[in-house]
């Protein structure tokens, strides 16, 4: 016999802060009382009720750090026609009480007791669940070795750009490569096309430390860089993935 | 029911699509693809399945001559754990009845089965989640080839739970005495995942 499980509960957050991250990207943060608390990379479900009684619910990954405090940051692409993006960017202001529950998900998940290294590769919006790894990582001081690569369409779509600069200035803080893909400004210093092979292997995202990899972004960037490092060598054990799909929204 | 201020939904299917929508599902166009790791890529010449009670084998079958069972279309609505659903996916594969025939396997020895699959994906089911005509062994979508992607050369396809349950790039069943979890049944998601009862993770209703 297997012991009855509590079902993860439906819980009344209210929202405390929200910032713009990019034009198209907005960071909530929610004060969840009773939030059991998560591992960096876990997600959230967000439901919406309507008075008639409609209901929509999406997914979210989590980008604040993972631990056992009561708040947590969403970090939400706004997408077109996104039914519940669209609401969270337009209508949802400070105070409003929002229901979640969470923490969902057991595999893309990294704690700092997880001792290799590790590899992250994001791709847009991506960069979410995998800045909670970094944020994580920082507040452990882990001095393991961490390296992100980081694809935007353009500058101004990076998202977590100062913080990313800060986490990476730090003593053992995470080797940051940006990638440009369409238009790099003057003066840019990072890489200026997709990610492939040859970027890959040039920025050190080789097998032979047997690092962990979390590869996170739309379905197609997902299937290329994950193909390439499973050709370089990574066991396909060690790369996990997230992909959104093609309708853009996280998780959908 | 706790209402969320300013949200009416204004942008809901019509009553029609809501009708076939399990409950915290939205419709999408796409076919997005969802896995726990890279893309697994076998060719058919290196791809065999098997059928076991337990760890002993009951038949296997090549490429060729899982393309010489009987085979079966069938199109159905599919469920996604982490929210869509897409009507009308149109599939081709043997149906597990079918399968279990051609091992003369008349009545399933156990209640439970396991499917294992290329990169060390597994799910758990009920044997009774697969016959009459419930599931099949997949290997065309829309009358082509199915995507490695998408679970190609061959994947399970149990359309009535979520589809976490119809796994990718399927090699093995394995009759089972116990309901053991498999990936995602092991890491907070539900035993069985029926969508039209909301069992999504751990704990749901059964």
């Amino acid at each position: 016999m297997n012991a009855p499980v509590a079902s993860i509960p439906w819980l009344v957050a209210t929202v405390v802060a929200i910032r713009s991250e990019t034009a198209s990207v907005k960071t909530m943060t929610f004060d969840v009382p009773c939030w059991p608390g998560h591992l960096a990379g876990q997600h959230v479900d967000l439901r919406l009720t309507a008075e008639d009684g409609y209901v929509a619910q999406r997914s979210y990954s989590i980008a604040s750090a993972g631990g056992l405090g009561s708040r947590i940051d969403l970090t939400v692409d706004l997408v077109a026609d996104g039914e519940v993006s669209g609401f969270l960017h337009e209508e949802l202001t400070v105070g409003d009480r929002i229901e979640l529950r969470g923490p969902i998900g057991g595999y893309f998940v990294w704690s700092p007791r997880q001792d290799n290294g590790l590899l992250l590769v994001a791709g847009g919006a991506g960069i979410v669940p995998l800045m909670s790894i970094l944020r994580t990582r920082a507040s452990a001081k882990s001095k393991r070795p961490a390296r992100l690569l980081y694809s935007s369409r353009n500058a101004d779509r990076i998202i977590y750009g100062d913080e990313l600069d800060a986490l990476a200035a730090l003593p053992n803080g995470v080797v940051l490569t940006h990638t440009i893909t369409r238009g790099a400004p003057p003066g840019w210093r990072g890489e200026r096309s997709r990610i492939g092979r040859v970027m890959l292997t040039r920025r050190e995202f080789m097998p032979a430390d047997d690092p962990d990899v979390f590869v996170c972004g739309p379905t197609a960037f997902v299937e290329t860089v994950a193909g390439h490092l499973v050709a370089m060598g990574h066991a396909a054990s060690k790369v996990r993935t997230e992909r959104f799909g093609p309708t853009g929204e996280q998780q959908e | 029911m706790h209402v969320t201020r300013g949200f009416k939904g204004e942008r809901r299917p019509g009553m029609a699509d809501r009708a076939r929508l399990p409950p915290g599902q939205f419709l999408t166009p796409e076919f997005p693809v969802l896995t726990a790791g890279p893309t697994i890529h076998t060719p058919v010449d290196h791809w065999k399945l098997a059928l076991q009670n337990g760890g002993s084998l009951i038949a296997t079958w090549t490429w060729d001559q899982f393309e010489a069972l009987p085979q079966t279309e069938l199109q159905t609505d599919i469920h996604c754990v982490t929210k869509w659903s897409k009507f009308d996916t149109r599939w081709r594969g043997v149906t597990i009845d079918d399968i279990f025939r051609a091992a003369a396997v008349e009545v399933p020895p156990t209640s439970y089965l396991m499917a294992y699959c290329d990169g060390g994906y597994t799910t758990n089911l009920l044997v009774s989640d697969l016959i009459k005509g419930r599931a099949m062994i997949a290997t065309r979508f829309d009358d082509l080839p199915l995507l490695p992607s998408h679970g190609g050369p061959a994947r399970l396809l149990v359309p009535h739970l979520y589809f976490w349950k119809s796994a990718k790039w399927v090699r093995r069943l394995a009759f089972r005495n116990e309901d053991d979890p498999g990936f995602w049944e092991s890491r907070g998601y539900h035993r069985r995942g029926d969508p039209w009862r909301e069992q999504r993770y751990d704990g749901d209703p059964e």
